[in-house]
C-alpha cells in the first residue's frame, strides 16, 4: 500500500541531504527518497508542504517510571508525550523499582512497553546491583537481556576503583556507560545552585566542582580502560571544558546536554516554583553561554530531555522537600529552536543531528536516519509555528514542567513509526497495538 | 496616610524604606502600651492570630503571642511536634484547614526557605513571616532597625557590623536588607567558612579580620554561634571561634564611641561576646526583646487594618 | 476633602469667646483645680486644650496637667484604620487616678469619638470624674454622650461638613460649613 510524503523539506544528516524531497513509504521501510516521486494510485499521500520532514527523534535519557511509579508515569502516557514532542524513540533509564538491575525487569520493560507504546522503547540496564555503586551488576546478561548501555543516572559511583572495573567490563560487552557525574559530599544537603541566588536566599548552593570533579575524574578512566564514557545531563562551563580537551586527546567519550540547561539560569529559584528544581541544577548565565558553545563547536553531542515525571503531590511541598527532576518530552524540540537555532547557535541541520544521528551512534542503534531500507520512524513538525505550552497540552501523567506558559517555536505535526502514522496535525490518531 | 497596602509580611527584601519607616513610626506608638498598667488595647478584638511554629523556639513565639494578645487579639500557638504534619499532613493542607477555621493571620517558622511564600500565595489570612530557613526573620530585623533608631537618633551613615555565621543566618540577611535601605553602611565578618560565596553583592564589605568589623563601628550585632555546626567541619572548634571572633572589652576598645552591642538571642556567652559586654553599658539586647513586642503589635496592626 | 457652599459660622474672634467662657465654666463647675486635668483628643481637641489651660492659668494661676489622648486604636471600626492619617503617640505624663478628666474635643458628632476616648481613659487609670468639653455641638448623637461644655450648637443636616480651622495647623482660626463637593 505504501504511504507517500510530499512536499516537506527533507533533513537528514547521515546523508547529508537538506533539500525539497518526496518520501516513499512501504511495509514499514524508507523505500524511496527523491525529487517527485509518482506512486500507485493505492498509495496515501500525506501533503507535508512548508514542513521539516526528519528521522524520528531520539530521546536518549528519560525516566519512565516502569515499573514501580506508574502514579508518575506509564509506558502510555510517556509515549502520549513522546508523540507529540515527536520522538519515535526513547531511551529508558535504570533507576526504576525494582531498578533495571537484573534480566527480569528489563525483560519486562520491552514486553510491556511493546504492549503500551507505539514509540520504540530501549532500556538501559543499570551498573551496579541497586545502583548503589558496590557491586557490579550481572552486565552481560543485561546486554543478553536488550540492555543498549549501562548507567546508575540518579546516582554516581563514588568508588573510583568501581568506576575503573565497571568501565573496563562495559568496554569487553561494546557498551557506553553513561555517567552521572556528582561529588555527594560537595552536593550534600543543597538544592540549587551556588550562586548569588543561592546566597541571598540562604540556600545551601551545590557548586559546579561537584559535576566537573567527577567528569574530570572519570575522563582519566576512559583515557586508562579505554572505554567510551558518555557523560550525562552536562551543565556548567567546567565540564564543557574538560570534556572539550579530553575529545582532542582523542579520549573515547561524548556527552548530552538537556534545554533546561540552555534556557534557565538559577536566578529563576526566586520564584521557590519546584519545577525548576533539577539535579545538576540550573546554572549561570556563563554557563548557559558555555553549554550554547558547546553545542555548536560539538563538544556536546547530543540533547536529550532528562524527563523526570513527579506528581503534582510530590512536587506541591517546600522548596527543599520536592523531589528533583522536570518533565521535557513535548517541549525540547519547541525550545530547542527557540534558543538554538532562532539565535544562531546551530543551524537547523546541526540541531536535527543532535537529536538524531548523534545518539544513535553513541548507543549503536539502528535509527535516526532515513537512508533506503531503515526503518521508516518519521518527524514531520512546522519549524516556524509558534505556540504557547500549556498545563492542558501535558500529555504526560505528571505536569512538573517549567515551560507551562512559555512560547515555543516549532510544533510536531506529524509523527510515522515502523511506516505508520501515529501523530496526524498534531493529534494522536487510536491505534491498537498487537497483544 | 496610613499607607500600608501589602497583605503579607514575608521578608525585607521586598520593603521600601518608607515601608520600613512607616513600621518603625507604628511601633514607637505601641511601645508606649507596654508601659501602661493595662497593656491591651482592643485594636484587634474579634481578629484571630495563629501562630505555627514548625521549628522549635521559646521567644519569638512568646513575643508575638503577647504582641497579639496586647491588641486583644485571639491566639491560638501551634507548635511542631505536636502539629499534624507529623502525621504525614502536607504544609498546604495544615495551613488550607486552619484558613477554613476563618483565622485572620498566621505567622510561620519553617526550616524551608520559601515556605511562608508558598503560604502567602495560598490563602487568604496575612502570613507573617517569623523565619524561614536561613533566608528571612523580618521582625528581628524590624526590632534591630528600631532598636538603632531608638538608641542612636538615626539609621543612615552609621557604621554597621554584622559577627558570626552569616551563612546560616536568617537574622543576618534580614538585618542587612533593612540596615541598606535605611542607608547604614554594613560590613560582614566571620570566618571564611561561614560566610557565603557572592555575599558582596548585598552591598556590603566583608571581612575575616575582627578588627576590621569591629573598628569605629557604632553598631555591632552578634549572631549566634551554633554548636551544632562544630561537627559539620565548618569551624574547628568553639574555642578557636572564641579566639578569633569572640569580643570582649579588651576588643571592644577600637570601636566608636557608645557602640551598641546587639544579638537576637539566645546568646553564647562567653563564645560570641563575653559577660562583661552582654551586661554591660552597651548593651541593648534586653531592650530588643522589649522592642520585639512593639514591633510585631505594629506588624500585625498594619497588616490587619489594611485597606481593602 | 473639598467643599462647596460654604458659610463661616465662627471667626477667630467668636472662638476665642467661646473658650474664654468654656474656662470659667469649667473653673466655677469644678470649684477647686488641684485634681483637675485637661486631656484634647487628637488632632484638633488637643490644640483646643492647650488653650484652655493656657485660660485658665490667665484666670486662676495654676496650671493645669494637659494630657494628649490618639483614640485610633481604640476606634470600634477596624477597616477604617487604613484610611487614618499616621497613628501618633498617646502622652499622659501623669496620673489620671481619681482625678477630674476634661476631655476636649473639636466637634461632637454622633458621639463615637468620645466613647473611644472613655474606654482608652479607663485603661490607663480610675478617674474620679470624666467631663466632656467641646467647640461645636452638631447634634445626630448615635449613643447616650452628652458635653458637658458647648462653645456653640449648630444643627445640621447630615450632608453638611463641619470643618474647625486652627491656627496652629491651618494658619487661621474659623469655624465652617459646608457640604461636600464629591457628593454630587
Amino acid at each position: 500500500m505504501g504511504l507517500l510524503i510530499k512536499g516537506a523539506k527533507v533533513i537528514d544528516v547521515k546523508q547529508n541531504i537538506s533539500d525539497y524531497l518526496d518520501v516513499f513509504v512501504k511495509k514499514g521501510k524508507i523505500v524511496d527518497i527523491k525529487k517527485s516521486i509518482s506512486a500507485p494510485k493505492t498509495t496515501k499521500v500525506l501533503e507535508a508542504k512548508g514542513k521539516i520532514l526528519t528521522a524520528g527523534l531520539i530521546d536518549m535519557h528519560t525516566h519512565l517510571r516502569e515499573p514501580g511509579r506508574e502514579d508518575e508515569e506509564t509506558f502510555f502516557t510517556a509515549s502520549k508525550a513522546a508523540l507529540k514532542g515527536g520522538f519515535t524513540s526513547l531511551v529508558a533509564m535504570a533507576n526504576t523499582e525494582p531498578p533495571a538491575d537484573n534480566q527480569g525487569v528489563i525483560e519486562f520493560v520491552y514486553s510491556e512497553s511493546k504492549k503500551q507504546s507505539p514509540v520504540n522503547i530501549f532500556c538501559i540496564g543499570a551498573v551496579t546491583m541497586s545502583l548503589k555503586g558496590e557491586n557490579l551488576a550481572d552486565l552481560a546478561d543485561l546486554k543478553g537481556a536488550g540492555a543498549v548501555a549501562f548507567s546508575d543516572d540518579g546516582h554516581c559511583i563514588k568508588d573510583s576503583h568501581i568506576a575503573r572495573r565497571a568501565f573496563e567490563y562495559a568496554k569487553m560487552l561494546n557498551r557506553v556507560i553513561i555517567s552521572h557525574c556528582e561529588d555527594t559530599d560537595l552536593s550534600a544537603g543543597a538544592c540549587v545552585n551556588e550562586c548569588w541566588t543561592s546566597t541571598k536566599l540562604g540556600f545551601r548552593g551545590i557548586p559546579a566542582q561537584s559535576e566537573s570533579i567527577m567528569v574530570a575524574r572519570d575522563i582519566q578512566l576512559a583515557k586508562l580502560t579505554g572505554a567510551r564514557v558518555h557523560f550525562a545531563h552536562v551543565s556548567c562551563r567546567e565540564s564543557v571544558d574538560l570534556i572539550r580537551e579530553a575529545k582532542k586527546e582523542k579520549i573515547a567519550v561524548t556527552c548530552e546536554t538537556c534545554p533546561h540547561y540552555f534556557t534557565f539560569s538559577d536566578e529563576v529559584v526566586n520564584t521557590f516554583n519546584t519545577n525548576f528544581k533539577v539535579k545538576p541544577p540550573l546554572r549561570s548565565l556563563q554557563d548557559i553561554k558555555a553549554i550554547k558553545r558547546g553545542l555548536a563547536d560539538g563538544t556536546i553531542d547530543c540533547i536529550v530531555t532528562d524527563h523526570a515525571p513527579h506528581t503534582e503531590a510530590e512536587k506541591d511541598v517546600e522548596f527543599e522537600y520536592a523531589p528533583f527532576g522536570m518533565i521535557g518530552l513535548q517541549t525540547a524540540l519547541g525550545i530547542s529552536i527557540r534558543e538554538l537555532v532562532k539565535t544562531k547557535v546551530l543551524t537547523l541541520e546541526d540541531l536535527i543531528k543532535k537529536f538524531t544521528v548523534a545518539p544513535a551512534i553513541i548507543l549503536n542503534l539502528k535509527k535516526g536516519s532515513l537512508e533506503i531500507g531503515s526503518d521508516a520512524d518519521i518527524t514531520i513538525f512546522e519549524p516556524e509555528t509558534k505556540w504557547t505550552f500549556t498545563k492542558k497540552d501535558i500529555e504526560s501523567k505528571s505536569k512538573n514542567s517549567p515551560f507551562i506558559g512559555e512560547e515555543l517555536i516549532g510544533r510536531v505535526s506529524e509523527v510515522i513509526i515502523g511506516g505508520k502514522l501515529f501523530l496526524k496535525r498534531g493529534q494522536i490518531r487510536s491505534y491498537h497495538l498487537p497483544a | 496616610m496610613n499607607n500600608w497596602k501589602k497583605k503579607d509580611l514575608l521578608g525585607l527584601e521586598d520593603l521600601t524604606a518608607e515601608e520600613i519607616k512607616l513600621i518603625l513610626d507604628t511601633s514607637s506608638v505601641f511601645k508606649e502600651i507596654s508601659t501602661r498598667p493595662i497593656k491591651k488595647v482592643p485594636t484587634l478584638r474579634g481578629q484571630t492570630v495563629v501562630s505555627l511554629f514548625f521549628e522549635i523556639s521559646t521567644r519569638t513565639r512568646t513575643s508575638f503571642e503577647l504582641a497579639a494578645k496586647r491588641l486583644s487579639a485571639d491566639v491560638v500557638s501551634i507548635a511542631s511536634d505536636s502539629s499534624s504534619t507529623l502525621k504525614g499532613e502536607t504544609l498546604k493542607d495544615t495551613a488550607r484547614n486552619i484558613e477554613a477555621m476563618k483565622v485572620d493571620a498566621i505567622i510561620v517558622r519553617h526550616s524551608c526557605v520559601g515556605a511562608p511564600h508558598i503560604l502567602a500565595k495560598l490563602i487568604e489570612p496575612s502570613v507573617i513571616n517569623a523565619g524561614d530557613g536561613a533566608h528571612e526573620h523580618p521582625t528581628q530585623a524590624l526590632l534591630d532597625l528600631f532598636t538603632i533608631r531608638e538608641k542612636k537618633g538615626r539609621i543612615k551613615g552609621l557604621k554597621v557590623s554584622i559577627i558570626g555565621d552569616i551563612a546560616h543566618s536568617r537574622v543576618a540577611r534580614s538585618d542587612i536588607w533593612g540596615l541598606k535601605k535605611m542607608g547604614a553602611e554594613v560590613t560582614v565578618c566571620g570566618p571564611r567558612t561561614l560566610m557565603p560565596p557572592f555575599i558582596e553583592n548585598f552591598g556590603v564589605k566583608k571581612t575575616n579580620v575582627l578588627d576590621e568589623a569591629l573598628r569605629d563601628a557604632d553598631v555591632l550585632i552578634f549572631l549566634r554561634m551554633q554548636l551544632e555546626r562544630q561537627t559539620s567541619n565548618l569551624f574547628p572548634s568553639l574555642r578557636e571561634y572564641r579566639a578569633t571572633f569572640g569580643v570582649d572589652k579588651e576588643k571592644l576598645k577600637i570601636a566608636g564611641k557608645d557602640v551598641l552591642i546587639m544579638h537576637p538571642g539566645p546568646i553564647n556567652r562567653g563564645i560570641e561576646l563575653s559577660p562583661d559586654i552582654a551586661d554591660g553599658k552597651y548593651s541593648v539586647i534586653l531592650d530588643q526583646v522589649t522592642n520585639g513586642i512593639a514591633v510585631r503589635m505594629a506588624v500585625l496592626y498594619l497588616l490587619l487594618g489594611r485597606e481593602g | 476633602m473639598e467643599l462647596k457652599d460654604i458659610r463661616v459660622i465662627m471667626d477667630h474672634l467668636a472662638i476665642d469667646r467661646a473658650l474664654k467662657r468654656i474656662s470659667h465654666e469649667i473653673l466655677e463647675r469644678n470649684k477647686d483645680t488641684h485634681d483637675l486635668v485637661i486631656i484634647g483628643i487628637r488632632n484638633k481637641g488637643a490644640y483646643l486644650a492647650c488653650r484652655l489651660a493656657s485660660y485658665i492659668k490667665q484666670i486662676e494661676k495654676s496650671k493645669l496637667p494637659v494630657g494628649i489622648l490618639d483614640i485610633t486604636l481604640y476606634r470600634d471600626d477596624l477597616t477604617a484604620i487604613s484610611r487614618q492619617p499616621i497613628m501618633r503617640k498617646t502622652e499622659i505624663n501623669f496620673s489620671i487616678d481619681d482625678k477630674k478628666i476634661v476631655v476636649v474635643d473639636d466637634v461632637l458628632f454622633t458621639g463615637r469619638t468620645i466613647r473611644c476616648a472613655m474606654d482608652a481613659l479607663v485603661d490607663f487609670g480610675r478617674p474620679r470624674n470624666i467631663q466632656l468639653a467641646i467647640l461645636i455641638d452638631r447634634g445626630h448623637r448615635e449613643l447616650p454622650i452628652r458635653a458637658d461644655y458647648v462653645g456653640k450648637n449648630v444643627p445640621t443636616s447630615l450632608k453638611e461638613i463641619i470643618e474647625v480651622k486652627l491656627t496652629e495647623v491651618d494658619s487661621i482660626d474659623q469655624v465652617i460649613v459646608g457640604e461636600n463637593k464629591g457628593d454630587e
